[in-house]
């Protein structure tokens, strides 16, 4: 395929991606890299610098509005994001030392996961039991709530920390946001409401990938020409699919989105372990 | 007071985000117009992976990529600037403990970006 054409079937795909992934809350990099490696011939490693570029793009423009709405806590992003933005260099830089069928594998399995993440119903565990160390770090906060503040505190403040190294290793060994895997941490290790968590690490997202940007310009990743349709394509389609986070008919749409991001993952693993990738 | 000063540290970054997405989304798109109007019949080259060398391999590039990649830098250096924001915020509040935690964060950032270069 010549290089306008095949910039702009990235683009179509990529806002696809983008769209979807704003709606269904798993965001468009994690959706995008295996329809680039899958469906249109890229390899791996560009696909995932190109991706770790746009969750950048949409970390940043969906974190201006969530913050703004204050929702998100900003000392316990920042606390957090210690965690995340050495886990994500150190996972940059495994991947020089992890095959790309590996990493395919891995890349299913998070994305798996991650869909299944997505489509559970959500509850908030507000919890009295709160940590000491949440209090010595003044994480305990409010919300907005119908017109009305509901206080919250932090609970396993070091258990999630652990659990955020993890999340930006993945970043940065997949060029993903990891949203699922810090949402995970904050909602149900430490308790924090799921509408603070979500927009807490969106909030986050956009550090940790840049901590693994340096490392992939490095290793020669990310390809300007690549990265400029799936940058543009995902950043327009998330910002269209955040106005319509809720509406009607989203329960149906995130079914089928599931499955197909399911199918997707599962071939991801596949060509993985017959070493297509 | 301290309330005040977060709102208006919430305020502000929301703008340092925004302002940062929307210049690079600009510079990358002139410089893609740019890119794609040179390279009618050109098959796409990104098949296959062969390692590269940092911002100034890319540099060598066409200028219209290297346009591109302008944008991309300063995408990347828009989270950088609203850690180093916050740093300065949390030390106009005196919280010392929260400009250690946002000064190891900036120092993670600052030493991968000069890996890139």
């Amino acid at each position: 395929m010549n290089i306008p054409l095949f910039s702009a079937v990235v683009f179509a795909a990529s806002a696809l991606a983008g769209f979807l992934g704003a709606l269904t809350g798993l965001g468009g990099g994690v959706v995008v890299t295996p329809v680039l490696a899958l469906l249109l011939g890229v390899d791996l490693h560009y696909a995932m610098g190109a991706s770790l570029v746009s969750v950048i793009a949409t970390s940043s423009g969906a974190a201006a509005a969530y913050v703004r709405e204050g929702f998100s806590n900003i000392r316990v992003g920042m606390f957090l994001e210690i965690a995340t933005t050495i886990g994500a260099v150190a996972g940059a830089h495994l991947t020089s030392v992890v095959p790309a069928s590996a990493l395919g594998v891995i890349f299913g399995v998070v994305l798996l996961y991650s869909a299944w993440q997505s489509l559970r119903e959500h509850r908030d565990h507000l919890t009295a039991d709160c940590d000491p160390l949440a209090d010595r770090l003044r994480m305990n906060g409010a919300f907005p709530e119908r017109g009305r503040s509901i206080r919250y505190c932090v609970a396993r403040v070091k258990s999630g920390f652990a659990l955020m190294f993890g999340a930006g290793l993945l970043s940065g060994l997949l060029g993903i946001g990891s949203g699922a895997m810090k949402v995970i941490a904050m909602d149900q290790v430490m308790r924090i409401p799921f509408k603070v968590s979500t927009t807490t690490s969106n909030f986050m997202i956009g550090v940790t990938a840049a901590a693994s940007v340096g490392v992939y310009l490095r290793r020669g990743y990310i390809r300007p020409g690549l990265a400029m349709p799936v940058m543009l394509g995902v950043l327009l389609g998330s910002l269209l699919g955040a106005r319509h986070l809720i509406g009607a008919g989203t329960r149906a749409l995130r079914l089928v989105f599931g499955t197909v991001v399911g199918v997707m993952a599962v071939e991801m693993i596949y060509n993985g372990l017959t070493g297509r990738l | 007071m301290t309330r005040m000063t977060d709102e208006l540290l919430d305020l502000i970054i929301s703008r340092i985000l925004q302002l940062g997405v929307l210049i690079s989304a600009l510079l990358v798109l002139a410089g893609g117009v740019w890119y794609l109007a040179g390279s009618a019949g050109v098959p796409q080259p990104f098949g296959h992976y062969q390692p590269g060398g940092g911002v100034r391999a890319l540099l060598a590039l066409p200028r219209s990529e290297v346009v591109i990649l302008a944008g991309l830098l300063l995408l990347a250096a828009t989270p950088v600037v609203r850690v180093a924001f916050s740093l300065f915020a949390f030390a106009v509040q005196k919280d010392w403990t929260y400009v250690a935690v946002t000064a190891v964060v900036l120092g993670v950032l600052l030493y991968s970006l000069l890996m890139g270069v």
